[in-house]
């Protein structure tokens, strides 16, 4: 009776989702809930209210007092509201420190990242076709870029020995695999820069290679940017839009949602130099507008120049900071992280934590975390990775305290397995060797 | 995996990106397009397009904002002197805020008289009702297969139920002889019609109250309905998204009242029963895209709710509306008033459309009118109405929508919005049409008879003039519009 899409729904299913909803059926508090699950497993950034300082954004009144009520609510263009277009192509054109500019009429609003990269999808591809997309990636991805579109994902893999980088050889690899196996029709390479959930920026060098390799094979590039305005330490970021500005097979996706940390206002965008492109997902943004409330909110928000440049370089440093508060948190464990410049987690490397190496040893070292030591982190097999051991841990969804908390709740769990166990080594990768001090 | 599509390679974008089957080259759009190069405007643009293509409803703006300034707090974030900015700020959930799931609930049963309650576990939130339209053809039906429209149906519809679904609309025909209800016949003819085009038929689409004719569906088109999806076992969308304007009699009856009714509400069949609805015509807010899926089956609930994450609606938006619509005080007010308000605003259309000898279909909801043109016309074919079409825009300039656009079958029909605009701007465009009759027709203006009287010899005088036979071209195909 209902129809297939209906009864199949992609990659809800993973673990990922799983954590989050034990998550919900216990969630830590301080207070009410201390020995609750400790969500580490949610990608957010909390916002300092910028809010409190400015109730005109709120009031739905113009400066002079005039009630503007009526026309937003009757405002639901699908080219957007200009003002806001305009401050949003600024902000973007900021976080890359001005060397690019975003034209405002090639941005398409869409109710945030989620509906752009569907929509971008159902543009550029035809049900059957193919994207590419380096791993590990967010789980999302098999729900937005597949489900409705019917579009297939063929991974592009990488490993721990050079940092999970994108390579030329694997590249080639998945586009083999993509076409003269599972016989499909590639459109395009979708990577998330910074990634998620590596929490790096791609080097110039796998910028190039993605560049190179879509030009030889005439498809082309998403570049997931969402976390652009999360890189608190070098190198710095190279947006595809630097790197291969000229092309009209360069589209962006960008969302408000982990940069100022609002994603329940659903703001998304969709930046593209391809008119067609534009036009056709300006159409289809009609299925998922973004509230003109918000819009106006936002439009004052971000048209507010101190406030941009204060809140970025504000948000850059404590990300910095709460970094490496974890990863010498997970240092002091034994636990080691991969070296990150970017967003609100950590590439961690819990291989040697493993029973043995191998997917179902993850899944239960992750049922282990989330029900015995109760913190939700991300196994790396939600996100693809072809290694096991790996997991994202977020750590800018939570108070300084409540990290601590999880810390001591971790290294408790280290240290107890270690026991158990003496041939576990102490895990360096890359981090100082810590004496074990019996804390 | 298979697909009945052939492969694109030569082709950079989608065949959805390239193609026109998002139904915005219909004229409905177009008129749009010239309205916005020369918008009328009172003060400084006095001989500009007047707007009446747009089902907006702009009546009662001052009751919201009269609630907005007494209650200051919901759009700022505030509740009981703390900030949920917050909290709001980071809810995605998209099972949506529970407040507002129960305020909008609550406020779907007061507009059908309380004869219904809803459960807010069954309701979905969605960016408006396009969102949600497409969102159910997506958990209802494979592409290719076909839902069934009453005609003349929304043009919107071309494009929300089937660009990027794959889903096709056979349409149910429904002419004048009976005011444009459906009939049984109808329904089994659009369902033959499926068959022969080889499309499996999924369900049946009606919105209820009609637009563009204004009507609420009557008990036997609604009993009808019932026993139609019964007898073929396939679905019923009740898009309601004008339940709260239905403003005067016979009253609003909705599908779910139907059901209860006939005690069909714990059945097999009410779990194949959806409405959609949405605070863009009840409230005027199309602006917040605040639309929502209400279905009896879980399963549908759950796929469709999973479907929402591409279309949520704005947690700060359902934070301010659930304030609102949690006074109960404001919205019995609210329904009864800007019912009132709409009533008054037809009536004035109506009547000043018969001084320029125009009739339209009696309606009783809606922001607009199902009006008859059909003795304006050179010849009973849709090139005539085209050309019709064009002078009003043109000439009279007035931006009305051709029933052509809402899949007609019969020529000569225009929707007429009332509720966009001020009385005045409102008397202005029939007093332009009224000229432009006067100008071009002869003896179609009352002058000593009344209005009704001279209507109804109007049409007996004009049988002459072109065949009284109900036709359509055959060569416009669906897909074209």
């Amino acid at each position: 009776m209902l129809s297939r899409r209906a009864r199949e729904c992609h990659g809800q299913e993973s673990s990922y989702f799983a954590g989050w909803q034990e998550y919900e059926k216990n969630p830590y508090h301080p207070l009410h809930n201390p020995s609750g699950i400790i969500q580490l497993g949610l990608a957010e950034n909390q916002l300092e209210s910028w809010i409190a300082n400015n109730p005109e954004a709120l009031t739905l009144r113009t400066d002079q007092g005039q009630s503007i009520f009526q026309d937003l609510a009757l405002f639901q263009d699908y080219h957007g509201l200009p003002s806001f277009k305009n401050a949003l192509a600024d902000f973007m054109s900021e976080i890359r420190g001005n060397k690019v500019k975003f034209d405002p009429n090639n941005l398409v609003l869409t109710a945030g990242a989620t509906s752009a990269n569907e929509t971008l999808i159902f543009c550029l591809a035809d049900p059957g076709d193919a994207f590419l997309l380096p791993t590990p990636y967010y789980p999302g991805f098999d729900r937005d870029l597949k489900w409705r579109t019917e579009v297939e994902i063929v991974p592009i893999h990488s490993s721990s020995a050079n940092n999970f980088e994108i390579t030329t050889p694997s590249l080639e690899q998945a586009y083999e695999r993509a076409t003269k196996q599972l016989k499909l029709n590639v459109k395009g390479i979708l990577a998330t820069n910074p990634s998620n959930p590596l929490g790096t920026t791609l080097t110039r060098g796998e910028l190039d290679r993605l560049i190179d390799f879509a030009m030889a094979k005439g498809i082309h590039i998403v570049s997931d940017e969402i976390y652009s305005g999360t890189v608190f330490d070098s190198p710095d970021f190279t947006s595809i839009a630097e790197a291969w500005s000229a092309s009209k097979r360069v589209h962006i996706v960008y969302s408000l949602s982990k940069d100022l940390g609002l994603p329940g206002f659903r703001v998304g965008a969709i930046y593209s130099n391809d008119e067609k492109v534009v036009a056709a997902a300006t159409k289809m943004s009609s299925f998922g507008l973004v509230s003109s409330q918000t819009q106006h909110l936002l439009s004052k928000m971000l048209s507010d120049k101190d406030m941009r440049a204060r809140y970025v370089e504000e948000n850059r440093r404590r990300l910095g900071k709460r970094k490496d508060e974890m990863v010498s948190g997970l240092g002091l464990a034994g636990i080691g992280c991969m070296r990150s410049n970017a967003g609100l987690f950590c590439w961690v490397d819990m291989r040697k934590l493993l029973r043995e190496p191998s997917f179902e040893a993850e899944k239960e070292l992750w049922k282990e975390m989330l029900f015995e030591v109760g913190v939700n982190v991300s196994p790396g097999s939600s996100f693809h990775c072809s290694e096991p051991g790996w997991f994202r841990v977020c750590f800018a969804n939570i108070s300084e305290e409540t990290l601590g908390v999880a810390m001591k709740r971790i290294g408790d769990f280290a240290r107890f397995r270690r026991g158990y166990d003496k041939t576990i080594k102490w895990v360096s990768a890359g981090t100082r060797e810590e004496p074990y001090l019996g804390r | 995996k298979q697909t009945t599509t052939r492969p694109n390679p030569m082709g950079i974008l989608s065949r959805k990106a390239t193609c026109n089957t998002h139904g915005q080259d219909s004229s409905y759009f177009l008129g749009w397009e010239e309205y916005e190069k020369n918008p009328y405007d009172e003060a400084t643009n006095p001989a500009g397009i007047i707007q009446m293509g747009l089902a907006e409803n702009q009546l009662s703006f001052d009751l919201i904002e009269q609630w907005l300034a007494a209650n200051p707090d919901p759009a700022s974030f505030k509740r009981d002197g703390g900030s949920v900015f917050r909290d709001l700020a980071l809810f995605q959930d998209y099972h949506g805020l529970p407040a507002f799931k129960k305020a909008l609930v609550e406020f779907m049963s007061e507009i059908r008289g309380n004869k219904v309650t809803f459960d807010q576990n069954k309701i979905v939130l969605t960016a408006g009702a396009t969102s949600a339209n497409e969102t159910l053809m997506f958990c209802l039906a494979e592409p290719g297969e076909a839902i069934l429209l009453p005609t003349p149906y929304y043009p919107g519809f071309d494009r929300d139920l089937k660009w990027r679904t794959g889903v096709e609309i056979v349409p149910i025909q429904c002419t004048s002889a009976n005011g444009f209800q459906i009939t049984e016949t109808a329904l089994e003819q659009a369902y033959l019609d499926a068959k022969t085009r080889n499309l499996k038929v999924k369900g049946v689409l009606v919105t209820n109250p009609s637009n563009p004719l204004g009507t609420t569906l009557t008990r036997p088109e609604l009993n009808l309905l019932v026993n139609f999806i019964s007898d073929k076992q396939i679905h019923l969308i009740s898009d309601e998204i004008y339940a709260g304007t239905a403003f005067s009699s016979p009253g609003y009856v909705s599908i779910m009242e139907v059901l209860k009714d006939k005690k069909l509400e714990h059945t097999e069949l009410a779990d194949r029963v959806h409405v959609v609805y949405s605070l863009s015509k009840d409230l005027g807010l199309p602006g917040f895209r605040v639309g929502a899926i209400y279905s009896n089956d879980d399963r549908v609930v759950s796929a469709a709710t999973k479907m929402s994450s591409f279309g949520l609606v704005s947690s700060q938006t359902q934070y301010l509306l659930a304030a609102l619509l949690s006074d109960k005080k404001f919205t019995r007010n609210y329904i009864a008033e800007s019912q009132r308000r709409l009533k008054q605003r037809q009536r004035s259309l109506r009547k000043g459309l018969e001084k320029a000898g125009i009739s339209c279909l009696k309606s009783n909801a809606g922001l607009f009118c199902w009006v008859d043109m059909r003795h304006l016309l050179e010849a009973n074919t849709f090139e005539a109405e085209m050309k019709l079409w064009k002078k009003i825009v043109y000439e009279v300039k007035l931006n009305i929508s051709p029933g052509s656009s809402c899949h007609c079958v019969e020529p000569g029909w225009f929707r007429v919005c009332f509720a966009n605009m001020s009385e005045e701007t409102l008397e202005l465009a029939v007093e332009r049409l009224r000229m432009f009759v006067e100008e071009n027709y002869n003896d179609v203006i009352p002058r000593s008879r009344s209005g009704h009287e001279m209507l109804k010899g109007l049409r007996k005088k004009n049988l002459t003039k072109w065949v009284f036979r109900l036709s359509y071209s055959s060569d416009r195909e669906p897909e074209e519009r």
